[in-house]
């Protein structure tokens, strides 16, 4: 995706460019994307490092127990007749993605599709609790959205995480949409 | 709305009290385990700066050649009609699409239109509250090589339209 994605910016940008007498500006913006990029990563490895220490904690610790207890309800409700590995994977899976631990979420995510492949009738066609996995993955439910935060703290902003309560309530929304469209969906292409 | 900036500014810290106060409680060696989980912050953002470096170019070319506010001026009809503000348009374009590209566009806009300002804001907003819909799909579907997905990315695009929506909503509320 980003091999075609990445060759058409660049290639459009230049003609443009040339053809509008921008080229200068474009030849500035190229300097000031390098250091732009580094600065934002030396913030981003200083909350990324805090982050992923502070989450090595809860993994070690039984707050993901905790955790798991207090999704169960949801998601007993949200995937039915699930068997126990691939609940258990669901589970971990979402709690990965709550707590920004991108790394770790998908291979979990990935073990949940195959069990719930098992239990697919047809195996060319997403099974139901197959469309509510992928719709929470792609909703972003992670709780301190860490990436957005070293954005604004590397561009100094008075207060980075000013934005978490703003998040939260749109991803929520997101969410609930994307589930109920998710159950809509599952009604009327059931075969 | 003070109150609403509280509860963000509290919430990391709480977020680590609460974690660091358990883990006492387990008498764990909680700090032996932040230094082994900081570690791994390293590598994760080594990893990822090649694809920075060359996304945060591509985006800052698009910027300064001026096709970006060719497409913005472009579409700026419907993109009045659903009152997005056509700043955040190439955000809203970029993020389903990719996590990388959509950063760096993020990081474009908010450096751009000041990182406090209403624009600043919601692009943080849209940033934080959505996902790399296409991405993620295609990696779920195609690790079971699945062909019919039921039309599932409707549904994800709802969610995504309906994040952005009610992300300029927010911000228009809160600050």
């Amino acid at each position: 995706m980003l091999n075609i994605l990445w060759s058409v910016f660049i290639i459009i940008s230049i003609v443009y460019a040339i053809l509008n007498g921008n080229i200068e500006q474009l030849n500035n913006s190229i300097f000031e994307a390098t250091s732009t990029v580094v600065e934002f990563s030396l913030t981003l490895i200083g909350i990324t490092c805090l982050w992923t220490g502070i989450m090595e904690i809860a993994s070690q610790t039984k707050i993901i127990e905790y955790l798991s207890k207090a999704l169960h309800p949801i998601i007993n409700k949200l995937f039915p007749n699930l068997n126990e590995k691939a609940d258990k994977n669901i589970t971990m899976n979402i709690i990965a993605n709550m707590l920004g631990l991108g790394n770790a979420a998908t291979p979990l995510g990935l073990k949940a599709m195959d069990e719930l492949q098992k239990d697919n009738i047809e195996k060319d066609t997403l099974s139901d609790n197959m469309m509510m996995l992928i719709i929470l993955n792609t909703a972003s439910l992670q709780i301190i959205p860490t990436t957005v935060i070293s954005i604004r703290a590397s561009l100094n902003s008075e207060s980075p995480s000013s934005i978490i309560v703003p998040v939260w309530i749109a991803t929520i929304c997101a969410a609930i949409v994307g589930v109920i469209c998710t159950k809509i969906l599952i009604k009327i292409t059931r075969r | 709305m003070r109150i609403i900036n509280y509860i963000s500014i509290i919430s990391m810290p709480i977020i680590i009290l609460l974690i660091v106060a358990n883990g006492v409680k387990e008498r764990a060696p909680i700090f032996d385990m932040f230094l082994k989980g900081a570690k791994d912050g390293i590598q994760i953002v080594i990893k990822i700066f090649p694809t920075l470096i060359g996304l945060f170019m591509a985006i800052g070319m698009l910027r300064s050649s001026g096709v970006i506010d060719f497409i913005v001026h472009t579409i700026s009809p419907i993109t009045n009609m659903l009152n997005i503000p056509n700043e955040i348009m190439p955000l809203a374009m970029l993020r389903p699409i990719s996590g990388s590209a959509s950063m760096a566009v993020a990081t474009d806009i908010i450096k751009n239109n000041g990182v406090d300002t209403f624009i600043g804001i919601v692009a943080s907003v849209i940033m934080g509250s959505t996902e790399t819909t296409l991405y993620t799909i295609a990696v779920y579907t195609g690790s079971t090589k699945i062909k019919n997905t039921r039309l599932i990315l409707l549904a994800a695009l709802m969610a995504d339209l309906t994040g952005i929506l009610v992300a300029i909503l927010v911000c228009k509320v809160f600050f």
